[in-house]
């Protein structure tokens, strides 16, 4: 975790807090006010806000002018950046361009393949991995250097981040093995996948705390809070390296339609809780999917209301 | 024309330089020659049109694939010489000799013992 | 056909010094074609590692032999009961055969001695060059039999470019321009109208982008 940048994330980090962050999708469309509403609704209860770029391989507003949009709210954006669509040009070209606007924090992705979204029969580029992209941004930031050997004077301030799936089974050290990989190529924070099966998340954790990797990344824990008993089936089944156990798809089950979305956000509550004491967390990364508004409520409910101010 | 020239030398004869493979080459160096040139005739004179000039590639090729494993790309070479040219295939066969001679053994015969090295260089 | 080009001596010997029992693998296939993986080039590479190996004092055993094709398991078991004795085989055929003997043989240690380039012809020997990228969809009818997906450096579909010049690539003067071939190809055969019609984004699911791909022929299979 060395490098220090001007990332309130970081800032947040550093200082011993746990850091909450969580994610505005852009529309599928010129839309610029979603992208300000949906921020608004989270922007006192997180300490940075991912924007998703063309997450699920669904073609949408660019995480870039999304987050220069969040940028000049005066809030802390994350710019999630996947290697699908774009070559090493194009995607140093945005990390200095997002630089540009001062945009302190990067997530490393490499991103789903096309075959899961909106334009299937696409070409794909690939050009560079989500490493390969950390060891980008980590060497324009603390060398000035691009791939291709300029040098230039004004760096890309970036707190590099990446993702990390420990449920991607079924060996759970290879995720430790390729997370360690990712550390380092320069990754400093991970919001991990989604965690709903907590035994494989703390297996996990003890192997990365047993390496000291826990020291190297702060991990921030992925929540997603269940709207419905046929959204857990749906993770459960159809969204490739989500494990969703089955007590929990009965637990969701086992309430009346009207409250099954109270259920999930009380799922969501008791997880966080029993995450807290995880040694190695370091903070959440909320991502309500298309439920931006409950946000809010789960970070008060969990104690971290209101957040922690730094000092200028 | 009695013409003298080493008598180290052993003499294969081909139909044309162009019969003459990389892999002919390499097995001779394996067998602890310490060097070996290929002669053939003038460029622009074989009578298969172009076998000289393939020749002058393999060997350029076998010169490379010296260097690379350790016993040099200079105990190999080749030369263009017509049939009236006796006087000067004695001259090439005497420098490649003592080329030859400055060189020592091929590192294939020190492995095999068929060479030892002199007592100086042992020291070294 | 497949073309490749031998590695370089240095790479493969970075790769097999340590080894005392070797076993290079030539193929009888493609790479004969190229001359850069069959029979002959596997007597030289093994006769260069001999030649390392004992200049410098090493007591190796280095064999060859050539399949007659790596790509199929019923000649890589031409291999089954000599390969055991080998540390480690150094195969010459394509990408597709040294994946197809390290699968076959899936405790030893295989390494490459080709570079495996692409789908191309032989213009004359030596001199190879790419005609098809197994986009899986072909689209010859349409451009004059002549790939613009293999043949343009921008894999254009309604091409040139304003780079090509004077019939040549942007890339480099001695490659033509893809799309100038097919240009002229369309007005031989009298097809130029094909050519002002332009082409829609290409779906690119059959080719590499779709993933590693798999063809099963059910009328083939029992």
């Amino acid at each position: 975790m060395s490098a220090e940048t001007p990332s309130k994330l970081q800032k947040m980090i550093n200082a011993g807090h746990l850091a909450v962050t969580s994610e505005v999708g852009p529309p599928r469309s010129a839309d610029g006010a979603v992208i300000e509403h949906k921020a608004n609704l989270i922007k006192d209860y997180v300490d940075a806000i991912n924007v998703t770029d063309n997450q699920t391989s669904v073609c949408r507003l660019c995480s870039l002018a999304a987050c220069i949009r969040i940028k000049q709210m005066g809030l802390e954006p994350v710019l999630q950046m996947v290697t699908r669509d774009r070559n090493r040009i194009a995607m140093q070209s945005d990390i200095l361009g997002a630089a540009s606007f001062g945009i302190n924090n990067i997530l490393c992705l490499t991103g789903d393949h096309q075959h899961f979204g909106d334009h299937s029969s696409c070409a794909n580029v690939f050009d560079l991995d989500s490493t390969q992209l950390a060891l980008t941004v980590r060497m324009m930031r603390d060398e000035g250097k691009l791939l291709g050997g300029h040098e230039f004077g004004v760096k890309p301030q970036m707190y590099i981040g990446a993702a990390a799936n420990p449920f991607a089974g079924p060996n759970v050290g290879l995720r430790v093995a390729r997370l360690a990989k990712k550390v380092a190529a320069g990754v400093q924070f991970v919001q991990t996948q989604c965690i709903y099966n907590m035994d494989t998340f703390k297996t996990f954790m003890k192997m990365m705390v047993d390496r000291g990797l826990h020291e190297k990344v702060a991990i921030l824990a992925g929540i997603t809070p269940m709207k419905n008993v046929g959204m857990a089936k749906y993770m459960k089944n159809r969204v490739p390296g989500i494990d969703v156990p089955d007590a929990i798809v009965q637990r969701m089950a086992g309430v009346p339609k009207e409250k099954q979305a109270e259920e999930g956000i009380n799922l969501a509550i008791e997880q966080m809780e029993e995450l807290k004491g995880v040694e190695g967390v370091r903070g959440f990364h909320i991502m309500a999917i298309e439920w931006e508004e409950k946000v809010p409520e789960m970070v008060q409910r969990i104690g971290l209301y209101p957040r922690p101010q730094l000092a200028a | 024309m009695r013409l003298q020239y080493p008598t180290n030398v052993r003499i294969i004869e081909v139909p044309c330089t162009g019969k003459v493979d990389i892999i002919h080459l390499l097995l001779a160096f394996e067998q602890g020659a310490d060097g070996v040139i290929v002669v053939g005739c003038m460029e622009g004179d074989c009578h298969y049109m172009a076998g000289n000039l393939y020749a002058k590639k393999r060997v350029q090729r076998v010169k490379e694939i010296l260097d690379r494993v350790g016993l040099g790309g200079e105990r190999v070479g080749m030369y263009n010489l017509s049939s009236g040219m006796g006087g000067r295939f004695a001259e090439i066969v005497r420098e490649m000799t003592n080329k030859i001679m400055e060189l020592g053994p091929s590192p294939i015969r020190f492995a095999k013992g068929t060479a030892v090295r002199a007592a100086g260089e042992v020291a070294a | 056909m497949i073309k490749a080009i031998p590695k370089p001596m240095e790479e493969i010997i970075n790769y097999v010094q340590d080894c005392t029992k070797l076993l290079i693998a030539g193929c009888d296939g493609c790479v004969t074609v190229c001359e850069a993986g069959g029979l002959k080039e596997a007597k030289v590479l093994a006769a260069a590692l001999r030649l390392y190996f004992t200049q410098g004092g090493r007591q190796a055993q280095v064999d060859e032999t050539s399949l007659t094709r790596q790509c199929e398991k019923e000649y890589l078991a031409q291999l089954s009961d000599r390969i055991d004795q080998y540390d480690a085989v150094v195969s010459l055929a394509c990408g597709v055969g040294i994946q197809h003997l390290a699968e076959i043989y899936d405790k030893k240690v295989v390494y490459p001695g080709v570079d495996t380039c692409f789908l191309g012809v032989n213009e004359e020997r030596g001199l190879y060059s790419e005609r098809c990228q197994a986009c899986g969809r072909c689209i010859l009818a349409e451009t004059g039999g002549v790939c613009p997906i293999a043949r343009c450096s921008k894999r254009m579909l309604n091409g040139p470019c304003g780079g090509s010049e004077g019939g040549k690539c942007e890339v480099s003067k001695d490659t033509p321009c893809g799309w100038e071939l097919i240009y002229e190809r369309l007005k031989t055969l009298g097809q130029l109208d094909r050519f002002e019609t332009p082409t829609v984004p290409k779906d690119w699911t059959t080719s590499r982008d779709g993933g590693p791909r798999k063809i099963v022929r059910e009328d083939l299979r029992i």
